[in-house]
Formats: C-alpha cells, sequence, structure tokens
C-alpha cells in the first residue's frame, strides 16, 4: 500500500512520552480526543458490562466484542502493518477454539486441559503459519492471498470431515472447568444485584486475557520489530537492500499473528461452551474481520477496537432496526428486499468498498484527521 | 537554423521520491545520429523513458515535430512516429521472431522492400524466423530488437545500450548496421556506453551526469579535443570499468 | 497469419523450438497410475470422463482471470462474482422457456443451453465492463487494495444476488434429454459430462486460435509479458485489458452456466466456492498462461476425482497437495510465462 497520510507512520514526532498511560499503551496514544474518549468509553462498557446490563445477551455481546477486539487486532499486524492479506486467520481462530474444545472433551473438565488444549493449538499454529509463509518464499508474493485461501478452505474441509475428532459440521459442545461453570458461586452473595458465579468469572477470563494480548500487540506493533514491518511495507525493496530479511520478517509477523488469533478462538471457544465451524472458522468470519479491520482503520491498532465493536454490535442490534425499516417499506419492489435484516452485509460492504478508496485509515483515520 | 526534430527544455523527471533528471536540455536535429554518453546512473535510460512517456516528466518541456508531446501517453507517442529500443530490448520471448516483426509493424502488414532490407542488415533474424524469440541469442536478440523499431517507417529511433554484453564481432556488425541506418537517412538517439562505437557513428553527442546534460556538441569537436574527451570522458568511463 | 511474407529467401537451417511436454505428461501419467487403485477399467472411465468435465468447467472459471492476472498485474477475488451471475443468468431464459427443458428432444435442450450460454455470458460480460470500471480501475498498482476492493465487490454481488434472486438455493433442473448416462458395455459416462467436455474443448481450442493466430492475440501475448513495451509499440494496452476483462468476465459466465448445470442448484456463494480451485489452477498453471491454466484445470479435477473415489477423505485437500508439489517441482507454475 502506498503512503497514506492516514496511515500510522513509522516515527511520528506528535507521538508524548512518559506517563503510566503512555507505558502500558508503548507510546502508541490515541492521538486525537474523540478518539480517546470513545477508547475509553468501549473499556468500561466492556468492563462494566455484566453489572450494567441484566440478562445473558449483553454480557455474550461483550465477550464477543472481546474475543473480536484481539482476533482483529492481531489480524490488523499483518494487513495494516505488514502489508500481507491472508486468508488463513480463521483458520488459526479455529485451530485454537478446537483446540480447547477436543481438550476439554477428551481429557475432562479441568484446568489442565485447557493448559494442553491451548499449547497444542499454539504449536500446531506456530507450525502451519511458517509452514505457510516457506512455502510462499518460492513464489511469487502475490500467490500469498491465494494460497492461504486455498489453505484455510481445506483446513475447513478437513474439520468438517474428520467428525470423528472435530464433531464435524454440529461442532463440539463441553463442559468448562468447575469454577468457570454458571452454578460456580465464588460469592454467596450478589454485588450490585449481580451474581458473582462462574459465568462472570469466564466473561472476565475473557476480558483480561483479550486486554493483556492486545496490549502485547500495541507493543509489538510500536518495537523495533514493528518498525521494520512498517519499513517493508512501504517499500520492500529498499527494506531488503537495507539489509532486513523481509521474508524472516514477515514470516515472524504470520507467526505471532496467528499465536494471537489463536488465543482469540480459545477464548471464544471457553465463552462459548462450544465450537464449531460456524463459530470460528467459517469463511464468513474471514469477511467479518476484513470489514472490521477496514472499516475501524487498517495500520492503527484501535481500529480494531472500534470496528470490532461496532461490527458486533451491528450484528445483534442494527438488523433489528432494518427489519423495522423493511416491514415499514412492504409493499414497494426490491427497496424492502435491500434493507431487509438479512441484507445488512451488503451496506457494509459498499462502505468498506468506500473505506478503501476515500478513507484507508478508517475511522481512527478520520478521527485522527478531524484534530488537525 | 531549423528546429531540432526532437527538443528538451528543462525537464525534470521524478521516479517515486526520487528527483532523477534535473533539468535535461537536449536537442536532436532531423537526419542525424546522436551520441548520449554519460556514466552509470548518469540518467540516460531515465531520459529515453521521460522522451517515451513511461515516466512522466514532472517540469519542462518536451517537443517532437513541432508538437509537445510532454503529457503524451505512451502509445501516442509511439504514434507519432518514435520507436524505442530498450535496454532490457523488450523482445516478447513467447512470441516468434515473425510475430515479434508483425506486432512492430502497427500500421499493417511490412512491405517486402523494407522486409528485405532489414533482413539485409541483419541476416541472421532470416534463419530465426518462426523460432520463439526466446531462443535467440543476446546478440540476435539486439537485432530482433533494432528490427522491430525499423519494421515501418520512423520519425525517430531511441536505441539505449545496443552493444552491451556484445562480443566484439557482434559490436562491429552493429556498427555496420547503425551506418546503414544513417545512410538510409534515419534520425537516431544513441545511448552507447562504447567510445570507439559512439565516435564511429555520431554526428552529435551529449554527454550526460548526474540527471544533466554537461556537454553537448559535434561528435568531431569531441574526438579532436584531448583534454574536453579526458575531462568528459574520464567521467564517463570512470565507472564503467 | 497472411500478414507479412515470409523472408525471401529460404531459411537454410531451422533449429526446432523446444516445447515443453513434461507437464503435458503428467496427465497421462496421473491416468495410468490410478488405473491400478481404482480397480475396474470402466470404472476408471467413468472417473476420468467426470474429471475432464469438472477440468473443463473450471477451465471456463479460470482463463478469462489468468489473462486479466497476467496482462495487468490485477488480482481480482471477485471473479466469482460472474461465475455465481452467470449461473442465475440462466433464470431469465428458464423462466419464460421452461417448456423447452421438459421437452424430450435433444435440439430444443441444446438450443436452451446455448440461450443460457449467451444469456449469462452478455449478462456477465456488462456486468464485467462495470466492475472493471468502477472496482478495479482506482486501485490499478496496489496489489493490497485490489484485494481489498475486489473482495468487497464480492460481498456487495452476492447481497445483491440475494436481493434480487432470494437467498435460498434455487433448484435448476437439468433439459430433459441431457439427464441420464451413455452405457457403453459397463461403462457408464453421464451425458451432461460429455456435453461439458465438448464446450469445454470448443472454448479452448477457440482461445488458443485466437491467441496464437490473430493480431488480437498476439498483442495480449505479448501484453501478458510485457505491457510496458507493447504500449511503446503504439498500442493502448487499456483498452484491451478492458475486453480482455469483460471477456474474461464473460466466460466465467460461460463456466458459471456448466457449473450450476452440473450442481442443479444456485447459491449466490457458489461463485467463491470454486475461487479456491481456480486459485489453485492459476498457481499451478502459470500467471497468465492459458495453456498452464487448461492443463493445471484438468491435473487437478482428474486428482480429485480418482482420489476421491480411492479415499474420499483427502479428496478435497487432494488440491493442496497438488499444488504444493508443483510449486515445489516448478516455483512460477507448470508453463511459466516470461515477465518483465
Ligand atoms: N525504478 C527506479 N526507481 C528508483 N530509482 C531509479 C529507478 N530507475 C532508475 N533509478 C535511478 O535513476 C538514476 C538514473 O538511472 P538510469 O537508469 O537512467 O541511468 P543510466 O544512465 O541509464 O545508467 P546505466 O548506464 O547503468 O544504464 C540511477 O541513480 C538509478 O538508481
Ligand atoms: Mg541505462
Amino acid at each position: 500500500m502506498s503512503s497514506s497520510p492516514a496511515l500510522a507512520l513509522p516515527f511520528d514526532e506528535t507521538r508524548r512520552r512518559g506517563g503510566i498511560m503512555s507505558r502500558v499503551l508503548s507510546s502508541d496514544l490515541p492521538r486525537s480526543k474523540a478518539l480517546t474518549v470513545i477508547l475509553l468509553g468501549i473499556l468500561l462498557l466492556l468492563a462494566a458490562t455484566p453489572f450494567l446490563f441484566s440478562g445473558s445477551q449483553p454480557v455474550s455481546t461483550a465477550a464477543k466484542i472481546c474475543v473480536f477486539i484481539v482476533l482483529v487486532a492481531s489480524y490488523d499486524l499483518l494487513l495494516g502493518y505488514s502489508g500481507i492479506v491472508s486468508f488463513a486467520h480463521t483458520m488459526f481462530f479455529g485451530i485454537g477454539g478446537y483446540g480447547i474444545a477436543i481438550a476439554l472433551e477428551r481429557l475432562g473438565a479441568t484446568w489442565g486441559s485447557v493448559l494442553i488444549g491451548l499449547a497444542a493449538a499454539l504449536a500446531l499454529s506456530a507450525f502451519l503459519a511458517v509452514a505457510i509463509g516457506l512455502l510462499s518464499l518460492r513464489v511469487r508474493a502475490i500467490f500469498f492471498s491465494m494460497i492461504t485461501l486455498a489453505v484455510a478452505s481445506a483446513a475447513a474441509v478437513l474439520a468438517s470431515q474428520l467428525s470423528n475428532v472435530t464433531g464435524g459440521e454440529d461442532g463440539l459442545s463441553f463442559q468448562l472447568p468447575q469454577a468457570l461453570r454458571p452454578a460456580f458461586r465464588l460469592l454467596s452473595e450478589p454485588v450490585f444485584g449481580t451474581a458473582v458465579n462462574g459465568r462472570l468469572l469466564a466473561y472476565y477470563l475473557v476480558f483480561f486475557v483479550s486486554l493483556l494480548v492486545f496490549l502485547g500487540l500495541l507493543r509489538i506493533v510500536n518495537s523495533p520489530f514493528g518498525r521494520v514491518l512498517q519499513a517493508i511495507r512501504e517499500n520492500e525493496f529498499r527494506a531488503e537492500a537495507l539489509g532486513y530479511r523481509v521474508v524472516a520478517y514477515r514470516t515472524a509477523a504470520s507467526v505471532i499473528s496467528a499465536l494471537a488469533a489463536t488465543i482469540a478462538g480459545a477464548l471464544m471457544a471457553l465463552w462459548l461452551r462450544y465450537n464449531g465451524p460456524d463459530t470460528t472458522l467459517s469463511f464468513s468470519i474471514m469477511i467479518d474481520i476484513l470489514l472490521m479491520v477496514v472499516i475501524g482503520g487498517m495500520g492503527t491498532m484501535y481500529g480494531a477496537v472500534i470496528g470490532a465493536a461496532l461490527f458486533v454490535l451491528a450484528q445483534s442490534y442494527l438488523q433489528v432496526l432494518m427489519g423495522a425499516g423493511s416491514a415499514a417499506l412492504a409493499g414497494i419492489p426490491l427497496l424492502p428486499n435491500l434493507i431487509h435484516p438479512d441484507r445488512w452485509l451488503l451496506w457494509l460492504g459498499a462502505l468498506f468498498i468506500i473505506s478503501v478508496y476515500a478513507f484507508p485509515g478508517g475511522i481512527v483515520g478520520r478521527l485522527r484527521q478531524a484534530r488537525q | 537554423m531549423t528546429e531540432p526534430l526532437l527538443h528538451l527544455r528543462d525537464v525534470h523527471t521524478h521516479i517515486g521520491p526520487y528527483h532523477i533528471l534535473h533539468g535535461v536540455d537536449l536537442a536532436i536535429p532531423q537526419g542525424e545520429l546522436t551520441v548520449l554518453l554519460g556514466r552509470n546512473g548518469a540518467g540516460k535510460t531515465t531520459t529515453l523513458r521521460t522522451i517515451m512517456g513511461l515516466w512522466q516528466a514532472s517540469s519542462g518541456q518536451i517537443r517532437f515535430d513541432g508538437r509537445d508531446i510532454t503529457a503524451a501517453s505512451t502509445p501516442d507517442i509511439a504514434r507519432s512516429g518514435i520507436a524505442y529500443v530498450p535496454e532490457a530490448m523488450g523482445i516478447f520471448t513467447d512470441l516468434t521472431v515473425r510475430e515479434n516483426i508483425v506486432l512492430a509493424a502497427r500500421s499493417g502488414p511490412v512491405d517486402k522492400a523494407r522486409l528485405d532490407w532489414m533482413l539485409g542488415l541483419f541476416p541472421a533474424l532470416k534463419r530465426f524466423w518462426n523460432l520463439p524469440a526466446g531462443n535467440l541469442s543476446g546478440g540476435q536478440k539486439q537485432m530482433l530488437a533494432i528490427a522491430r523499431a525499423i519494421s515501418e517507417p520512423r520519425r525517430l529511433l531511441l536505441i539505449d545500450e545496443p552493444t552491451k554484453g556484445l562480443a566484439p564481432v557482434m559490436v562491429r556488425s552493429m556498427i555496420e548496421a547503425f551506418k546503414a541506418l544513417k545512410a538510409a537517412g534515419e534520425t537516431i538517439l544513441l545511448v552507447e556506453q562504447n567510445f570507439h562505437a559512439a565516435s564511429a557513428l555520431g554526428d552529435n553527442v551529449a554527454v550526460m551526469d548526474d540527471g544533466r546534460i554537461v556537454h553537448s556538441g559535434r561528435m568531431s569537436e569531441l574526438v579532436a579535443d584531448k583534454t574536453l574527451q579526458q575531462r568528459l570522458l574520464g567521467l564517463s568511463l570512470d565507472a564503467h570499468q | 497469419m497472411s500478414d507479412m511474407a515470409a523472408p525471401s529467401t529460404a531459411p537454410d537451417e531451422l533449429p526446432r523450438a523446444k516445447t515443453d511436454w513434461l507437464p503435458l505428461l503428467l496427465i497421462p501419467a496421473l491416468g495410468l497410475l490410478t488405473l491400478p487403485f481404482v480397480g475396474s477399467p470402466s470404472t476408471w472411465v467413468t472417473l476420468t470422463v467426470a474429471g475432464l468435465a469438472m477440468g473443463m468447467m473450471i477451465f471456463l472459471m479460470a482463463s478469462g482471470l489468468t489473462l486479466v492476472f497476467g496482462l495487468m498485474d490485477i488480482i481480482n477475488f471477485g471473479h466469482g462474482v460472474f461465475i455465481s451471475l452467470g449461473a442465475y443468468a440462466t433464470l431469465i431464459v428458464l423462466g419464460p422457456l421452461s417448456g423447452w427443458a421438459q421437452a424430450d428432444s435433444l435440439g430444443l435442450n441444446l438450443a436452451l443451453l446455448a440461450l443460457c450460454i449467451l444469456a449469462a455470458m452478455a449478462v456477465t460480460g456488462v456486468v464485467g465492463a462495470v466492475f472493471e470500471r468502477v472496482i478495479v480501475r482506482p486501485v490499478y498498482g496496489s496489489h493490497l487494495k485490489q484485494i481489498l476492493v475486489t473482495m468487497g465487490g464480492l460481498i456487495v454481488a452476492e447481497q445483491a444476488i440475494h436481493a434480487i434472486w432470494g437467498a435460498s438455493p434455487i433448484p435448476i433442473p437439468l433439459p430433459q434429454s441431457l439427464r441420464g448416462a451413455f452405457v457403453l458395455g459397463d461403462i457408464v459416462m453421464e451425458r451432461y459430462r460429455v456435453v461439458a467436455v465438448a464446450i469445454g474443448l470448443v472454448v479452448f481450442i477457440g482461445m488458443q486460435l485466437l491467441l496464437n493466430r490473430t493480431r488480437i492475440g498476439l498483442l495480449i501475448r505479448a501484453g501478458v509479458e510485457n505491457p510496458e513495451m507493447v504500449e511503446a509499440l503504439g498500442y493502448r494496452i487499456r483498452r484491451l485489458f478492458v475486453s480482455v476483462f469483460v471477456a474474461g468476465s464473460a466466460l466465467a459466465g460461460l463456466g458459471g452456466v456448466m457449473w450450476a448445470f452440473y450442481r442443479q442448484t444456485l447459491t449466490a456463494g457458489m461463485g467463491m466456492e470454486v475461487m479456491v480451485l481456480v486459485f489453485i489452477v492459476i498457481i499451478i498453471g502459470g500467471l497468465g498462461s492459458v495453456g498452464g491454466c487448461f492443463v493445471g484445470s484438468i491435473l487437478v479435477a482428474l486428482v480429485a476425482n480418482y482420489v476421491g473415489f480411492i479415499e474420499p477423505k483427502l479428496a478435497l485437500i487432494s488440491n493442496i497437495l497438488v499444488m504444493a508439489l508443483v510449486l515445489i517441482w516448478r516455483p512460477q507454475g507448470l508453463f511459466p510465462v516470461a515477465r518483465r
């Protein structure tokens, strides 16, 4: 991608130094008042969701947002920071999910199983990421996306074929370790009217692990390693001429991103107590990730937060609105079809195309520009 | 004095962020052969590509035959009668020798007299007529590239280092071919590092360094003036050896 | 071509052009190799015909894309749209002419198929022209944006198909006389597959003639190798490119029709589903090589059919294995096209 002003610059003079906040965020501050407010809002809402809303739907939505923030941020490391388009990201997401699901189903509902499943999944993801990297070493760079697409679809087929291990199309349901089950009570009394049970613990497990991984990714993109990735994205040949081993850096980025996606998949499975092709492996999730990262803002990390939050909320609530609109327009040809709740992807797709053309920095890029 | 066929005035060219040509002034008179000399990286290829519209000049003016072609598209520039033989020759290796020439003669079939003349200049091509051009040797590819340029009447030939990497025998036959082209009245802008070939062929000479023309004049004057030669060609040949 | 006389003197000695036969030998070698595993020769013939039919359909869908790819260095992830759209365009014809499909007349049935193909190619050709103008043209030169934007085009177009024709799968029955199979002794060949092979062969031969015997064809081949030089010879490559893009879209539409009748159901996602195969074929065939695309399609389809019979679980990842093996053997694909 050519240098576009909206993308984060490798060396940003406006960046302030010092302060705990700055250190936690690896000196990569939001750099826009509106953005800061929105990000803080999302953080606080996610942190407090179980206490603010009743019912299971809001908490589930919040958990999904947390998981997708990690998933999308890790994809941004590839797409936005390294200029690599991979379609295998859901494969790693799926590996994480299946790792947990298979381990907990086979080895029993213990923390040990969780660890074993996660470790095995991470190892497999790392291995596959390196293998894809090495295979694409031999071919032209533009084949990379196509190869990842092929590999990911093979993985999806494999998962549905090996039904005695993966549960096939039906997926796997499993028991969580004792402490994460709804029946488990940490405190006997509710806090602020919310029962402190295993479900709540599971939510905060998802929340804090997501937060940690996100901050870790933020650290990585702002490290010297991340700067090299961006230099490669801007001008591969010059980076090569400066002595950086482009392939090694890109493969390393693929591996890191794959590992983070695997963790996201594990969290997703833990939260749902289920894993199947539709929750982690399907190509439509890959499309969702693309939409989130581009609309949120490529190469900004914070775009992942905004993109994921917006998208998951839209998925859960916008469709209701569209349904109302569609019903109101009944009788007119085609129009009700276009705003039918199932057609929301049509509009997101259009927004996506416009984003790529008109504001490649996405929402975050817009907000930062508006500040100036 | 009549207006030159091709005239570059203060042409600047940027490639991406890099400023490569820093104000090139160059006049190519009708019916003569002008040699463009200069050490590696001086900007000779960039000058030819800018004339062809393959790089866009960022400022300055290029006039060809009384017409401003600075902003014209490459196909339009080619259609106005300029043929280009790039440094890498641009042979279509998957096509046969014949097909390469068929494509180059855009306005229709090559007439027989021209074909015979062309193949008289480069007899080797005749032998490989129906062979994929990728099978030709480097020297034969160069011949094909030049044959393509003259496959129909042109106003101006831009030829980038035709003797590069050729054996001495080949260089000699290339020089003969260029003499024949001169005799046929072609106007040629020739980039040439080989001073022997350049001095044998050039009517005029221009020397480039660092994106500018640092000397231009008659070739005979340069050949006669040893100190000038020393100053310019020391510079010209340094990097070459 | 009568464009130019041969040189006046007879060529003395002509060194022979080296033709690269090895990749072509892969196909018979594969056939022979699998024969013992399949066991019965009649089953083997059935599988082979099925593989060839599938290969031809993949070729139809992939050939345009490989040229677009080679000619302008454009990655179009939205190519699958044209496959789906071509498939749905059959409804335009099948709606009013459903009688023709039921008629037990080979002539009427084939005419119906031909009309479906015409309608599909017209629709996908027009949409291809729009797609090129609106989606692809603004992002020349940036692969990353091309992938993203054409992916976006795919999402929007699939949704548009849903909006127009509904989201649920639509069954489309084969015309009466194309159903069933030819039986020769104990060899069973489905009729429709034979028709698909015939259509695929006709298109392939047509393309070969176009590419090798016409000026346009020469230009396309030259443009795949070195577009800049084609421009320097005075040709406007943009126009050439737009026509190739439109033709490639129309071919995908044709492939879509054939594919739709093969599956006998329409879904908006059917194009994207085969795109995986299409990409594999383009990669192993060699970017921009129509011949490579043809050999690659047949190879992939035959392997899928043989393996599907011998070890069904492996069938769908067999493509990946084929791709990996070919790339290890020839990293640029079976028939690499020399480039810039
Ligand atoms: N595509 C490009 N991107 C960046 N810089 C370029 C590019 N092409 C050429 N240059 C630079 O432009 C300058 C002039 O190059 P050019 O090829 O015109 O020189 P030249 O005189 O033809 O040299 P040579 O004798 O080696 O052919 C060089 O410094 C070169 O590095
Ligand atoms: Mg040069």
